[in-house]
């Protein structure tokens, strides 16, 4: 049984690691806009001037 | 136990790999813009919409590499991007681009001054430059992409990032190849003009708190983790086989809680001790009781082995009470609510110096200075005219609806726009010393609220700590001479089930719930305080220009001569090339009357406009002229006197004028009638009041709507705005006001509660409790009516907080509470209050329409 305590303290270690990984997305302003980077990540790569022309509707 | 939600920098995160699987099946895209292929087709097949901004183009339309265009400003935006290749802008969404359609361009001479530079700056290292602006148009995805994008417009901007929320751009960009003011003008000439006020000048950066976040998160996983290790427990195992873990638990279990308590419980503890220096006992005070009482209780309870402890409880109970104050914390970031006159003055004027025009910043402008105001510039102080005829439009700071005419020698106030050519202006105050800025001189604007927490919640606080501190002290009455152990453990029992995390609990989630549905219907409230305000007031005071008239859509009759299609036709063709105010709004109603569709277009000659005066023409042998009276030929005034109008010449012969009338908004009447029956239902003589800035002429029109001539004050001055507030409050009122303008800035500060009634939220609104979007005006009884409800909900949650604690309260004095029941009952009441809240109010919402 002696192992719990053990497994009490990596578990609480491993707490502490996503504990400490949200103050730092804080920290890092991940939090301040939830708007951009949803819609940012939905744009495509760029297009080349050829490939543009071709795609124009 | 903690939920991390990863966002931000997309390279790391887990829904980045979502983003790419979606964009493999082509879904990407039609999420983003579901709507543009149909909607493009109608709008081809129908009238050509420009390429740019997407309307109409009607009036002009200019045709470029197969492109039509609206105006001049649209065609050079869609160059400029073709050029760079960058015309995807026009794909991401529909009607992207801002159109720049009557848009002066505006001089940023003064961004070469490296003073005020620095003080627009975020940071520089001498190569590199950071910069943070403020850009109101931004829109839709189109403008994120287009933004972020920049470094291709010009080699020397190095980065830009936007922050769609806040409507905020941060560039980066090199200080050897490009300026700041070259940066603001690829911007503006892009149609994303960053707002650059006075306000720039003195203002501080904010600096970003997030200890909120911190203290949340903290709880968060102290609250996991502690239930985690408190398991063994709650399965009610044999204490005495493995006493070992039980201990260790036991002491995880207090440094696990001593952060919770004394990083994130700090702000109830710091608020309980501040309300009982004052002599008051707020609602954090019976929470800071429960929470130190469990603390301490539990800490004897593990040393010295006589039981578990409640700490469990305790993480929740702080947990929980912060998520309460994350709901109610509905901030916009786009809107603020504590504007002053500085950003709504621009940064720097030209000041003449020898002859030469130079920018200055406002702060630095002195009186004697000589100031050149040119077309749509305001006059930054108090001065005297010198040279050139001012039109000047005062509606946005003091009411008045009309353009005031000013020959050389006349005083001018600051905030007034000059509409006409440019004129020379002699200062004869500071800035900050003229007739309206003096305003925030008063006290209104330097007494601070000091109160946080909304007045029914102390209310409640210091009626609930009376009835606890009493229970628990009839309780160690009635144990101590029976047993001493008992008598503790009651005691502190008490104190810890009557902890009102429920109640603390009802107003953040009833009124935060509230907010949010107000805010879709785009009426913004400041806080939740300004929920529980608009139910406890009395008088409504009006302002006029603006509030209960619309700016836009004036009523227009013509009276003489009635005119023939034809001479419809030539004058709207007259006016199409002015832009005055005036001549849009006649344009606009002539089109109404002849409502037809297309026009002939005659030749056009000697079209020339005088500024201030009037507009004249020659059109198919008729000399036409369109102005003021004193624009008229001298002869024929003879037949017609002096009234307030547009006066119509055409041939040297007056044929009438046109009476613009100021339109009163769309279901006033109902909304004043709202207001009128609420205050006789009022025990207090509650009353509807108008205070404007501008002159007497519609009072005729008004009067119906206020009943007494007594409740309608014309040509009022900010000043004396403000002053009638307060001698309301003084006689007992509470006084709600509705404004827009500066000249309303002060009137609302000092009510109870202030609304902005503002056509565009992206504007300038000064200072106040709440902003309505005007075209939300009719639904303002509603929000009313949802806000009072709310405040009945709020009741009710109590009632139900008050079945657990009487339940809770049977436990504790009997001193039978044991931990488990502590640990079930305090979670289960919060969670029975934050869901009946949410669903009462919605459902409260949904019943009034909403």
């Amino acid at each position: 049984m002696e192992v719990i305590f053990l497994l009490i303290i990596v578990s609480l270690i491993i707490a502490l690691g996503f504990l400490a990984a949200f103050l730092w997305a804080v920290r890092n302003g991940q939090y301040d806009d939830d708007q951009s980077p949803a819609i940012r990540m939905l744009f495509d790569e760029e297009l080349t001037k050829n490939e543009h022309k071709t795609s124009k509707s | 136990m903690i939920i991390i939600t990863w966002g931000g920098d997309e390279s790391h995160s887990p829904f980045f790999v979502l983003a790419v699987v979606l964009r493999k099946c082509s879904v990407a895209m039609s999420i983003l813009n579901p709507i543009i292929e149909p909607a493009s087709q109608i709008a081809s097949t129908f009238e050509p919409s420009c390429k740019h901004c997407g309307e109409p183009c009607e009036q002009e339309k200019i045709v470029w590499e197969g492109e039509s265009f609206c105006c001049q400003g649209c065609q050079m935006v869609y160059e400029i991007l073709q050029n760079n290749n960058l015309c995807r802008y026009y794909d991401l969404d529909e009607k992207a681009g801002i159109s720049l359609k009557g848009k002066k361009s505006v001089a940023y001479a003064y961004l070469d001054d490296p003073e005020v530079v620095q003080k627009l700056i975020d940071f520089s290292d001498g190569n590199y430059t950071k910069v943070t602006f403020f850009i109101p148009q931004m829109h839709c995805a189109s403008c994120i992409w287009l933004l972020e994008k920049l470094y291709k417009l010009s080699p020397g901007i190095y980065n830009s990032n936007v922050n769609f929320v806040k409507k905020e751009i941060y560039l980066t960009y090199k200080e050897d190849t490009t300026t700041l003011r070259q940066v603001v003008e690829l911007l503006a000439s892009i149609g994303y003009e960053p707002a650059i006020n006075l306000n720039n000048l003195s203002d501080t950066k904010p600096i970003a708190n997030r200890a909120f976040f911190y203290k949340l998160g903290v709880a968060g996983f102290a609250f996991g983790n502690i239930m985690l290790l408190s398991f063994p427990e709650y399965l009610g195992l044999d204490k005495s086989i493995d006493s070992a873990f039980f201990q260790i638990f036991g002491y995880l279990n207090i440094l696990l809680a001593i952060p919770v308590v004394l990083y994130s419980g700090w702000d109830y503890l710091r608020s309980a001790w501040q309300g009982i220096r004052q002599g008051f006992f707020n609602i954090d005070v019976p929470i800071s009781l429960g929470v130190l009482t469990l603390f301490l209780r539990s800490v004897y309870e593990i040393i010295s082995h006589t039981g578990a402890g409640y700490l469990d409880s305790l993480a929740g109970l702080i947990f929980f009470l912060l998520i309460g104050k994350w709901f109610q914390q509905r901030t916009y970031h786009n809107l603020s609510f504590d504007r002053d006159y500085k950003s709504y003055f621009p940064i720097a004027a030209h000041r003449k110096e020898n002859g030469q025009l130079r920018s200055v910043t406002l702060d630095k402008l002195e009186p004697g200075d000589t100031i050149v105001v040119k077309s749509n510039e305001l006059i930054p102080a108090d001065s005297l005219l010198v040279k050139g005829e001012a039109a000047i439009d005062y509606s946005f700071v003091s009411g008045e609806s009309e353009t005031v005419q000013k020959m050389p020698g006349d005083r001018l106030f600051a905030g007034g726009k000059q509409v006409g050519a440019p004129i020379e202006v002699n200062l004869i105050k500071k800035v900050s010393q003229s007739y309206l800025t003096q305003l925030w001189n008063d006290e209104a604007f330097t007494k601070k609220t000091v109160s946080s927490t909304t007045t029914l919640a102390d209310r409640v606080g210091r009626f609930f700590t009376s009835v606890i501190l009493l229970v628990a002290f009839v309780t160690l009455a009635y144990w101590l001479p029976r047993d001493t152990g008992v008598a503790i453990n009651a005691f502190t029992s008490v104190l810890i089930i009557a902890c009102p995390c429920a109640v603390a609990l009802a107003i953040p989630f009833i009124f935060g719930n509230v907010i949010r549905i107000l805010g879709k219907h785009h009426f913004y409230l400041k806080n939740t305080q300004v929920v529980e305000s608009l139910n406890a007031f009395q008088s409504v005071v009006f302002d006029k220009t603006g509030t209960i008239t619309a700016r836009k859509k004036g009523h227009i009759e013509f009276q003489g001569k009635p005119l023939s299609a034809l001479e419809i036709n030539l004058l709207i063709q007259v006016l199409q090339g002015s832009n005055h105010p005036i001549s849009q709004q006649l344009e606009a109603w002539l089109r109404e009357q002849n409502g037809q569709s297309t026009f002939d277009q005659f030749p056009l000659s000697d079209w020339k406009e005088v500024i201030g005066k009037g507009i004249e023409a020659i059109c198919c042998q008729k000399i036409i002229r369109i102005g003021s009276y004193a624009f008229m030929d001298d002869f024929s005034r003879q037949d017609w006197p002096e009234e307030k109008g547009v006066y119509l010449q055409i041939n040297h012969e007056i044929r009438g004028f046109f009476k613009i009338e100021n339109n009163l908004r769309a279901s006033l009447w109902e909304v004043l009638d709202f207001f009128k029956q609420r205050a006789n239902r009022q025990k207090r003589s509650a009353k509807l009041y108008l205070l404007s800035g501008d002159n007497d002429r519609e009072s005729a029109l008004l009067l119906p709507l206020f009943e007494q001539k007594e409740h309608m004050h014309f040509a009022q001055s900010p000043q004396q705005k403000l002053d009638f507030i307060k001698t309301c409050q003084d006689s007992g009122e509470k006084v709600l006001m509705l404004g827009d303008g500066l000249n309303d800035a002060g009137a609302l500060k000092q009510s109870d509660v202030g609304i902005v009634v503002a056509e565009d939220t992206n504007n300038f609104t000064p200072a106040c409790d709440a902003i309505l979007n005007a075209r939300q005006f009719a639904q303002l009884p509603r929000f009313i009516q949802l806000a009072s409800g709310s405040i009945r909900l709020v009741y009710a949650a109590y009632g139900l907080a008050l079945v657990y604690n009487i339940i809770g309260l049977s436990f504790a004095v009997q001193g039978t509470l044991s931990p488990i029941v502590a640990a079930i009952l305090m979670p289960l009441s919060s969670i029975t209050i934050v869901v009946f809240g949410m669903l009462s109010s919605n459902w409260l919402a949904k019943r009034l329409g909403l």
